[in-house]
């Protein structure tokens, strides 16, 4: 089980008599398409943004999404929520978030937080006047600390109990990306 | 015309034919070959010979013998019998030699089990895999409900070899999701050895090999048959028809070519959505007997299209937990013969020529080149990619070349012989996804000799050895984060060839030597006793998803890692076998012990993040194995029209290493059938199978922690995914009649019901067990015309 030379070269000739379709491998890896890769969620209330933001640049690859929070919410705002999808496997990133969009009867963002954290509300709606997800309010409740956790789902269920709503429970489909932010709300 | 009718005996028994086979002048022919229904035997020095077993009913005979015309013809059975039969000279020799040389034997030291035509007949639009669980210590790995891959004594996949006509099929054999791609319309007759014992076919089947035979006639006559079977569950059915045409002498050919056409599959409670399936099937061959040869040409296409179930397409560990926790699938649509994403589409061409060469009486050289080629498709739910286009694409082609001598000098057989192959695989770059497996070059080469003695007529051994060389040289893309966490550097730095930023190119080469032996003995004793004993090594080398595989995989949601530092795995089996033959009954037990050094398996080993949320990681590892088990079948006559057949299997799997149970044994099944079979009612044949599938206790304990989210909160759940699921017990009833439609036609009704009671069950043995219950109740109508 190691690298042996006569047997490749024989191994080659075989080859080389036989063949057409050796492989052209060579010319690059596999341009990965459809991965996302980031998620990024910005809450505005005026001139204040927070930038939620999950990257991993290697895919189903060992190293964790790097996750970041560019800064602290304040309690009882009213904050208009966008997330994005990108691909940043292509150069220029691939934005994802279009393609939800335009598929956006078969795609919903769900958003899930502590109810003491506050609410979430869908402002953005498919051909069947259900929620996509990819706009939303949030109205934060009272001080305290927990996690926003952001989902994408594929073919959900969307007239399922609850689900137009914002509930999960009864989604359906499978997921396309879950990403989790630590949030802190502060007077 | 009638041949083909009455070419399939039923498989319970009880008479006795003897007799004598003489020349005109009455004097022995000694080793003249008698074939009736589905036995043969050769006749003693005094000509004389005796078969048992042989079913009630209009029986085809064929004696031949060398430098005679052959005996072709129908004697009607309803008791022990005492027939002569004299055999005239004749000018042509050509066709005694090619029976006599027809192999009806694998190997003689183990009990092979065969299904016959009509068994295979009723599978006709089902699959081999379930065709294949008439055999006991056979049973079923699923991924829903169309795609089956047999099971050997606990062992699948790549330890399971299918011989299809001679010919290895190498069709992606590793992926457990991955069914033969053989359509069971063009099997004539299937043998299954359990074990590494059929060494001309290879040596490393550790698991055993399925051999498939075509038919193939020696009628001067043009006959066919067509089965049209229609099913109630999925509201399709399956055409297949085949056309023969014999000739001695001279040239013979078949052609065969068979439909499918099902919608969604339904469970008792509710439509199982997206599992329709297609298939358009061909085979033929030609073939051309010359007074000293015979040459053939085959070719056959296997071409399917087949849904995978909507509900098992998931994302992530939630979907996963809430799928085993719901206990329904996550969609549930209605009816339709749609099948949409994701599916699998695959093709697979088989092409061969062979040549065989009678030397002289006993001495004979074969010849034969194959190639294959498989295509596999599989699409996946993809956002932003069109549905068209295929996020796995393999093409993988084979060259086969085998070349085998056998000689028979009085007591003593010898075969030996060569196999070349090179295999080329390619992965389609533009899918826009990571391929499961890479592309690969691979050569193998290995020489075989066999030898076998009849010490006498009870008592013959038989010993084999095979030299197994084997190379392999992948083009592989890792991800250099993936490369150092697998900690491949420094060891495996020589196979870098490249470097693409995140990526490394590496051409990863192995090779192989391999020794496989087998030795065994059959000795009958007593008054029809029968003892087989065999022991066997089997080695395997690691297959390219064992070595190369790193990512997700959608249906399991697991991150499945292979590992380059696999090295072969090594069976030593012991199997015995004995059977006894009552009047009315008959009982083989076959109980075996497989010693599996290396076995390479599955482990889960830890959790990775990603995007979609935390997999666990499952990675393949090597530990030593020991499977024993009995397998167990009898056939009783209980009355002139009253039949029982019972299997039974039994396997413990475990893993000696860390002292655990190994995954997916199959638990203890238990099948009973009672049969009523009529001559004087048109042949009626009315059956009822109980089939008692006990719960798998003996398992590994893989369970895993998840986060899911509960009221806006994280809070850890338990993942199940080790528990088997329950016991289940199913009843089936099935019916045929045969009439007659015009002169020198036959017909053949049938009516059978799988699953009576619209059982609701699921199986340990299902890859989809986690996400939808098996299927309901399923009327079953078929039509065979045989013209």
């Amino acid at each position: 089980m190691k690298y042996f030379n006569p047997t490749k070269a024989l191994f080659l000739a075989t080859a080389s008599l036989f063949l057409a379709s050796c492989s052209d491998d060579d010319n690059g890896p596999v341009n990965e398409e459809e991965v996302i890769t980031t998620v990024i969620t910005t809450l505005t209330n005026g001139a204040t943004t927070i930038t939620l933001t999950s990257r991993d640049l290697d895919g189903d690859g060992p190293i964790d999404p790097l996750v970041t929070v560019s800064g602290n919410l304040t309690a009882n705002t009213v904050y208009n929520g966008e997330t994005t999808f990108l691909n940043e496997l292509e150069s220029p990133a691939e934005d994802i978030t279009v393609e939800v969009e335009e598929e956006g009867d078969e795609h919903q963002v769900f958003y899930q937080i502590p109810s003491a954290l506050g609410t979430i509300g869908y402002t953005d709606f498919d051909v069947n006047a259900k929620p996509v997800g990819l706009t939303f309010t949030y109205t934060t409740g009272n001080v305290g600390t927990g996690n926003l956790t952001v989902t994408l789902r594929h073919l959900p269920n969307k007239s399922a109990a609850g689900v137009a709503a914002g509930d999960i429970t009864n989604a359906g489909g499978s997921t396309d990306a879950q990403v989790t932010y630590p949030i802190v709300i502060t007077n | 015309m009638f041949f083909c009718l009455l070419c399939f005996g039923t498989i319970f028994s009880q008479n006795t034919i003897s007799g004598k086979i003489v020349d005109k002048n009455d004097l022995a022919l000694e080793k003249s070959h008698i074939h009736i229904s589905s036995k043969s035997t050769n006749s003693k020095k005094d000509g004389s010979f005796i078969i048992r077993n042989v079913p009630n009913g209009s029986t085809k005979v064929l004696i031949t013998y060398v430098g005679y015309k052959p005996i072709d013809t129908i004697i009607e059975v309803n008791g022990n019998l005492e027939i002569n039969f004299k055999m005239k000279q004749k000018s042509e020799q050509l066709e005694e030699i090619v029976v006599k040389h027809k192999n009806n034997y694998f190997n003689h030291s183990v009990s092979e089990q065969k299904i016959k035509e009509k068994t295979i007949e009723k599978f006709s639009s089902q699959s081999l895999g379930n065709a294949l669980k008439e055999v006991s210590g056979v049973s079923i790995l699923k991924s829903g409900s169309t795609i089956v891959k047999p099971v050997i004594n606990g062992l699948h996949s790549s330890r399971v070899g299918i011989y299809n006509n001679n010919v290895k099929l190498e069709d992606q054999q590793w992926g457990t999701e991955h069914a033969p791609n053989f359509d069971i319309n063009a099997a004539g007759k299937i043998t299954v050895l359990k074990g590494a014992s059929g060494l001309q076919y290879g040596g490393d089947a550790i698991g055993g090999i399925v051999i498939i035979e075509p038919f193939s006639t020696k009628k001067d006559t043009l006959f066919g048959k067509t089965i049209m079977t229609m099913e109630s569950n999925g509201r399709g059915g399956t055409i297949s028809s085949s056309l023969h045409k014999g000739n001695f002498c001279d040239w013979s050919w078949n052609a065969q070519g068979s439909f499918k056409y099902f919608g969604d599959r339904e469970s008792p409670d509710y439509i199982l959505s997206n599992t329709g399936n297609r298939e358009a099937n061909f085979s033929g061959d030609v073939k051309y007997i010359g007074k000293k040869f015979d040459f053939s040409a085959y070719y056959s296409l296997y071409n399917a299209t087949i849904g995978i179930l909507s509900a098992s397409h998931i994302g992530n560990v939630n979907d996963l937990f809430n799928s085993i926790n719901n206990q329904t699938p996550s969609v549930v649509e209605d009816f339709t013969y749609n099948i949409k994403n994701p599916k699998q589409q695959v093709q697979h061409h088989l092409a061969k020529l062979n040549y065989n060469y009678y030397i002289k009486d006993g001495e004979s050289i074969g010849l034969q080149y194959a190639f294959q080629f498989n295509n596999r498709k599989e699409f996946d739910l993809r956002t932003g990619v069109s549905d068209s286009r295929a996020a796995l694409d393999l093409n993988l082609m084979t060259h086969t070349f085998n070349a085998d001598y056998k000689l028979s000098i009085n007591s003593w057989d010898f075969k030996s012989g060569f196999m070349g192959l090179f295999q080329n695989n390619s992965a389609n770059p533009n899918t826009g996804v990571r391929p499961l497996i890479p592309s690969y070059n691979k050569f193998d080469a290995g020489i075989y000799a066999i030898v076998d003695n009849h010490i006498s007529e009870d008592f013959s051994v038989e010993a084999g050895i095979r030299y197994d060389f084997s190379t392999i040289e992948a083009t592989k893309y890792y991800l250099k984060s993936r490369w150092d966490e697998r900690n491949y550097s420094p060891e495996f730095n020589h196979f870098i060839e490249g470097d693409f930023g995140t990526q490394w190119l590496t051409k990863p080469t192995f090779t192989f030597h391999n020794f496989s032996a087998s030795v065994g003995t059959q000795y009958s004793f007593g008054s029809e006793y029968e003892w087989y004993f065999n022991v066997s090594r089997a080695v395997r080398n690691p297959n390219p998803s064992e070595f190369f595989s790193d990512g997700l995989h959608h249906s399991s949601g697991m991150i499945e890692l292979g590992d380059l530092r696999l090295k072969q795995e090594k069976s030593n089996k012991i199997s015995t076998s004995l059977q006894k033959q009552w009047k009315n009954f008959k009982v083989n037990i076959n109980p075996f012990l497989n010693y599996i050094e290396d076995y390479m398996f599955l482990k889960p080993v830890g959790f990775e993040t990603t995007i979609r949320g935390a997999f666990p990681v499952w990675e393949y590892q090597q530990i030593n194995a020991l499977l024993t088990g009995i397998d167990l079948n009898s056939e009783w006559q209980i009355s002139e029209h009253w039949q029982h057949r019972l299997l039974l299997s039994y396997v413990n799997g475990k893993d000696k290493t860390n002292d655990d149970f190994i995954i997916d044994m199959p638990p203890l099944n238990i099948n009973n059938r009672i049969s009523f079979n009529k001559k004087d009612w048109k042949n009626l044949t009315i059956e009822l199978q109980s089939e008692m599938v006990f719960r798998q206790t003996q398992f590994p304990n893989n369970n895993f922690t998840t986060n899911i989210i509960v009221d806006g909160e994280l809070s850890p759940v338990e993942v199940d995914i080790s528990s088997p699921p329950a016991a289940y017990h199913l009843l089936h009833f099935a019916s045929d009649f045969q009439f007659k439609i015009a002169n020198n036609s036959m017909a053949t009704l049938g009516f059978s019901v799988f699953n009576l009671l619209n059982t609701k069950y699921r199986d340990y043995l299902n890859r989809q067990r986690f996400y939808a219950d098996e299927l309901g109740r399923n009327f079953q109508i078929q039509l065979k015309i045989n013209y």
